[in-house]
């Protein structure tokens, strides 16, 4: 067991937890954005900055992917954490301004407003996508392409993937395209599976081992607006 | 030294051809011991072809076992790797920091200019193509812009057009006249020891070196430079490429002995006694170029 001091509070965790979990443990709130339990850490958006150590040597850290260690010492809240975290609420907010889950987030944090010009991204490059491709579904469809500012997430030489069964996972987990599904913008679209499918609902005999997530589901919502 | 230039010089850049599977199989099992060496295998690849075909991609997935989207994402990422098939020359301007503020857009405009292409686009012929890279660590030296391994330094707008040209007709051809490495020799057998040196047939403006070949049931004459690392040869055979020759001497029809192997291809070398001392082998693989020079 490790004990670590969060907050003043002094909590025991099992070795190789990360200080989020400890903090959790405690009840500490930590906003995450490319965090999610059942993918492994990645530490892409920095949301869930804490600060450790103290006086002059204190740094930031993510604490999802910080292991826990004896003795540390964690701020989840102090004035240092809270600038850090409003600073990346606004650039990822102007990146990527459409979000619902980053307004949510950042009106959480008392964000009216950013100061950096709206870029309209469609992907904050958080890697929950791919994490969830690779780790969920077993599929490794997409992943990262490119790097520095040519990097983008998708599949290899931007055609459909022969390994992607289409079950929507990425886009079910995706906290930047609120779209869920592109199925009308296929050259958009991640997997670009819905554009070249029937989508699974109408045929789900064919499909019968997919795993469907998504909810809405636009391709059920455009069929049923047909029909009237 | 000389070896590799006239090496590069022959060599040619391939473009666009048909992906063979066995080939691309044989670099994986070279290399496939784990999973580190998956950039030896695109390094391997990309040399063969000049580029990384889609195809080879995904016979490369489909044999280390590895998704195809971390390979793509590999050769992504490295600005070494080309998805795109390449020109015969690559041209990299540095668009670095350091190159940057000692003008290297106005370098980079003015190849582009020239080329009549972007940056990371390939002429239409297949001779250029144009990268940009950030850093190439030699700062101190910028704008430095590189063409087919070649460093060039301080490089100003107005020697573009000559840096290109000499691209074009390669950096490596040694200018025999004036090469101070390259030498006559004279040479004799080593049998009989009689002059195998041909005053009636020149070859690089010099007496040629005349000898009896024999291959495949066939005979006939070979003549080659005297020039110590000239390759000009002039033949009434057609002798294909690494096909092993055996060397007889004109006069007195005996098979120049070979005491030694060459170093990089293993056939036979050939020993040419020199006149003033010393012996030159010259490997005996049509296409080998290995030669050297023992002086007594
Ligand atoms: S949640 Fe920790 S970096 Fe994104
Ligand atoms: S900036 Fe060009 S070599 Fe470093």
């Amino acid at each position: 067991m490790i004990t670590l001091k969060i907050n003043g509070l002094d909590v025991s965790v099992e070795q190789g937890t990360t200080v989020l979990e400890a903090a959790n443990f405690l009840g500490f709130p930590i906003p995450t954005l490319c965090h999610m339990e059942g993918l492994s850490p990645y530490g892409a958006c920095r949301l869930c900055v804490v600060e450790i150590g103290e006086g002059p040597k204190a740094k930031l850290v993510s604490s999802c992917t910080y292991p826990a260690q004896e003795g540390l010492k964690v701020r989840t809240a102090s004035n240092r954490v809270i600038r850090a975290r409003r600073m990346i609420l606004e650039l990822l907010l102007a990146s990527c301004p459409q979000s619902k889950t980053i307004q949510d987030l950042a009106s959480a944090h008392g964000i009216r407003q950013q100061r950096f010009r709206q870029e309209y991204e469609d992907c904050i490059l958080c890697g929950l996508c791919v994490r969830m491709c690779d780790e969920q579904m077993m599929a490794k469809a997409i992943g990262f392409r490119g790097r520095g500012e040519n990097r983008s997430i998708g599949t290899p030489f931007d055609v459909k993937s022969d390994v992607c069964r289409t079950c929507g996972g990425c886009m079910y987990i995706c906290p930047a395209c609120q779209l869920r599904c592109t199925y009308n913008e296929p050259e958009k679209a991640i997997c670009g599976g819905c554009a070249n499918l029937t989508p699974p609902c109408l045929e789900k005999e064919h499909f019968d081992d997919m795993m469907c997530y998504m909810d809405p589901c636009v391709a059920c919502e455009i069929e049923t607006k047909t029909d009237k | 030294m000389i070896q590799k230039a006239a090496l590069s010089n022959g060599d040619e850049v391939m473009t666009q051809q048909d992906v063979d599977p066995v080939i691309i199989t044989k670099i994986v099992e070279k290399h496939n011991k784990d999973r580190g060496e998956i950039i030896a295998i695109l390094e391997e690849i990309q040399t063969e072809y000049g580029y990384l075909p889609e195809e080879a991609l995904r016979i490369v997935s489909d044999k280390t076992k590895r998704s195809l989207v971390d390979i793509y994402g590999i050769a992504t990422f490295y600005r070494l790797f080309s998805l795109k098939p390449r020109g015969k020359h690559l041209v990299c301007a540095c668009l670095g920091t350091a190159c940057h503020v000692r003008g290297a857009p106005r370098i980079v405009e003015e190849l582009q200019s020239q080329l009549g292409i972007q940056a990371g686009e390939t002429t239409a012929d297949m001779e250029f193509t144009l990268e940009t890279v950030n850093c190439l660590g030699a700062c101190a030296l910028g704008p430095v812009v590189v063409i087919d391994g070649h460093y060039f330094s301080k490089v100003k707008k107005s020697g573009i057009g000559q840096l290109l040209e000499k691209a074009r007709t390669g950096f490596d051809k040694i200018d025999i006249a004036k090469d101070k490495r390259i030498f006559p020799i004279e040479v004799s057998c080593p049998h009989c020891n009689r002059s195998l040196m041909d005053e009636s047939f020149a070859i690089d403006n010099h007496p040629s070196i005349r000898v009896a070949i024999s291959f495949d049931h066939q005979d006939g004459w070979l003549r080659l430079s005297c020039l110590y690392g000239s390759y000009n040869i002039s033949t009434e055979l057609d002798v294909p490429m690494d096909t092993v020759v055996k060397f007889n001497c004109p006069h007195c029809h005996v098979e120049l002995p070979s005491t030694s192997n060459c170093a990089m291809c293993k056939a036979p070398m050939v020993p040419l006694l020199v006149r003033g001392g010393g012996i030159a082998k010259i490997c005996s693989r049509r296409g080998c170029k290995n030669h050297m020079l023992d002086v007594l």
